[in-house]
């Protein structure tokens, strides 16, 4: 309901494009264009088609919040901080939609606040350790046994330490700041990927085209960069967002055990921490910011899920 | 004649000991090499220098680093951790008061969720595409990306404070007789059950459908063998080894749950001291309770390696 109105009168809708630049905007509004609007118009029909039911519903649940990552702080309807209720653990109401958290703020301004956290760290760490895993194991795979046995087996013991255990460790040694948080929820998961995009690689070299340009005399960062990587995006990226939801996980797990992101600041983790005292007296509070993790992450699941479906069809396999 | 299988046994039993040498330096240069000064911690701000010196000469913080790593091991291997920091009790005393408990709730938490997750996985898989499957696929999707903490909060919500059927947390000194330890254990267990069963049953349904695919069961389909035929005889026996790997995965994910689950149900298990140990900063009780969790995970992997090895005849006929 606070969200920003999107072009309803054609007016304030040029006034906007006008006034802030933003390429947005009915495009039948601007000239003419008949087959761009066409093209737009086949482009969000093959979208829709693509997906079915759940994984429209995933779409719709990840675009959603990761607007609310970006637009939370400006819609939030106090400052994240602001204590605006005498009442503490409150219900819903008009003026605290969400009712109200342990010290009687608005728990919709925290959630709104806390997304940043929650989404942008997680994306974070997610993109740095798909990318790192991705390149070690495409280094694994394109260079010889030695340097493969080395990384497997290095990338294995790490995968050996139960994420969070690892977590606990490195926030044991290190303290817990936003940079640490951000590369200990990387490097757990980067043994994953490493062995996700290695298996790919490794399946991908034997295939002709791969021996052709072997024989051909290309160099290997040739080979790895143009023959295989393009040819392994696709599953990486639904593994791309799996690494996402366990990490969201995992980093809201820590913030629940105290021992993530630091107060002042909150995650949704955090939140549900703060106000866990509240639980006995069934307090909207400890509910809605779990709530808020667990729709994030179905949502990507439905989505990925949805995505693999098709493309499992696609190469017809079951 | 079981020469080759024995061969295979031994190899991975190397490889589960490397591993585990691997893990352990990692965590010895975590914990004992990059962060500063225990001794200065342990001392506090108002330390003079001498003081610290001569902390750290007891601690034996003043060797070389190679030199703590080999003298830490060759303790660790004989179960010797060292002394908490923060209660100066042996850590090895500490972890076998609290390792028991632990051990009870995953063996309770392994009794309950592997024969539903596994009737869950097989029965989705006979009726692949129905409408049942579908809504299991959903369901075991969404319940894998629901943090533990929530489910956890929802069940004390309901069960205890609703319809105050349950303790909201895990005292053992109650324990008296088998109700009272049913009561207990029942929302650990539950909690820790549904994200453990939603993510065996999903492995547990692709390996019995990558059976399923084969040419063998087609055979048995067309000489009229009933469906539940084809499962349990044909289908069966060719998936244990996926199978057992698939329930050592999951469980293995136990380790990261239990983090959550042990604090708050408030539970005395390993978890819960662990975490404790890191809120204290508490190093040799951390390297301790690490240790055991990664032994505790490489002998699960082993376990269904060997269970993979048995379970084959072609390794058993050579």
């Amino acid at each position: 309901m606070n969200r920003p109105a999107t072009h309803s009168h054609a007016a304030t809708a040029l006034y906007a494009v006008s006034e802030n630049e933003s390429p947005q905007g009915d495009p039948s509004l601007q000239e003419p264009l008949p087959e761009v609007t066409a093209k737009r118009r086949g482009v969000l029909q093959r979208l829709v088609r693509r997906f079915s039911v759940l994984g429209l519903l995933g779409l719709v649940i990840v675009v959603f919040w990761l607007a609310v990552a970006f637009l939370g702080p400006l819609v939030a309807p106090y400052k994240g901080g602001a204590i605006t209720s005498t009442e503490i653990f409150g219900s819903y109401s008009a003026a605290h939609p969400l009712g109200t958290d342990y010290l009687g703020r608005d728990l919709l301004s925290r959630v709104l606040f806390g997304t940043r956290y929650t989404v942008g760290l997680a994306l974070a760490s997610a993109v740095l350790a798909s990318c790192i895993g991705t390149f070690f194991g495409l280094l694994a795979a394109v260079s010889g046994r030695a340097v493969d046995e080395v990384l497997s087996r290095l990338f294995d013991a790490v995968i050996s330490i139960p994420s969070k255990v690892l977590a606990l460790v490195v926030v044991a040694a290190f303290g817990s700041s936003i940079p640490i948080l951000m590369g200990v929820a990387a490097f757990a998961y980067i043994p994953g990927a490493f062995r996700i995009s290695r298996s790919l690689a490794v399946n991908l070299m034997t295939l002709e085209y791969v021996q052709v340009a072997r024989a051909r005399g290309e160099g290997l960062l040739y080979i790895a960069r143009v023959e295989v990587l393009p040819n392994m995006i696709h599953p990486m990226l639904a593994d791309f967002g799996l690494r996402f939801v366990f990490i969201v996980l995992l980093l809201s797990g820590l913030s629940f055990l105290g021992l993530g992101v630091q107060p002042p600041d909150a995650d949704w983790g955090s939140l549900v921490r703060e106000n866990i005292g509240g639980l006995a007296l069934g307090a909207p509070a400890v509910l809605m910011p779990a709530i808020a993790i667990a729709t994030l992450t179905v949502g990507v699941n439905l989505l990925i899920d949805n995505l693999r479906r098709r493309a499992g069809r696609g190469q017809g396999a079951a | 004649m079981k020469s080759h299988a024995q061969r295979l046994i031994a190899a991975r039993l190397g490889l589960a000991l490397l591993t585990l040498l691997i893990v352990s330096a990692l965590v010895f240069a975590l914990t004992g090499l990059l962060p500063g000064d225990a001794a200065q911690q342990a001392l506090g701000q108002a330390a003079t220098p001498a003081q610290v010196a001569a902390l750290r000469h007891q601690f034996g913080l003043d060797q070389p680093a190679v030199q703590r790593y080999a003298q830490w091991l060759l303790h660790a291997v004989s179960g010797n951790f060292g002394t908490s920091l923060s209660n100066n009790l042996p850590v090895s005393e500490l972890i076998a008061t609290r390792l028991p408990n632990s051990l009870v709730l995953a063996g309770l938490t392994t009794l309950v969720s592997v024969p539903i997750a596994l009737m869950i996985g097989i029965t989705s898989a006979m009726f692949r595409g129905s409408l049942l499957d579908r809504v299991l696929n959903v369901l075991t999707l969404s319940t894998v990306a629901v943090p533990e903490f929530l489910i956890a909060t929802i069940a004390v919500l309901i069960f205890a404070v609703k319809l105050r059927w349950l303790p909201a947390l895990s005292y053992l000194s109650d324990v008296s007789s088998f109700e009272a330890l049913l009561r207990i254990y029942a929302m650990p267990v539950m909690t820790l059950c549904c994200v453990i069963i939603a993510q065996m049953a999903r492995m547990t349904r692709a390996a019995v459908l990558d059976q399923l695919n084969a040419s063998y069961v087609e055979m048995a389909i067309l000489k009229g063998a009933s469906p539940m035929r084809v499962v349990l005889r044909h289908v069966l026996p060719n998936t244990i080894g996926p199978i057992a790997n698939a329930v050592a995965l999951s469980l293995s994910y136990l380790f990261g749950g239990v983090v959550i689950v042990e604090s708050i149900f408030n539970y005395p298990g390993l978890a819960s001291l662990m975490v404790d140990a890191v809120t204290n900063r508490d190093m040799p009780l951390v390297q301790g309770c690490v240790m055991v969790f990664c032994v505790a995970y490489l002998a699960l992997v082993l376990v269904a390696d060997l269970c993979q090895i048995v379970s084959n005849p072609r390794l058993r006929q050579r």
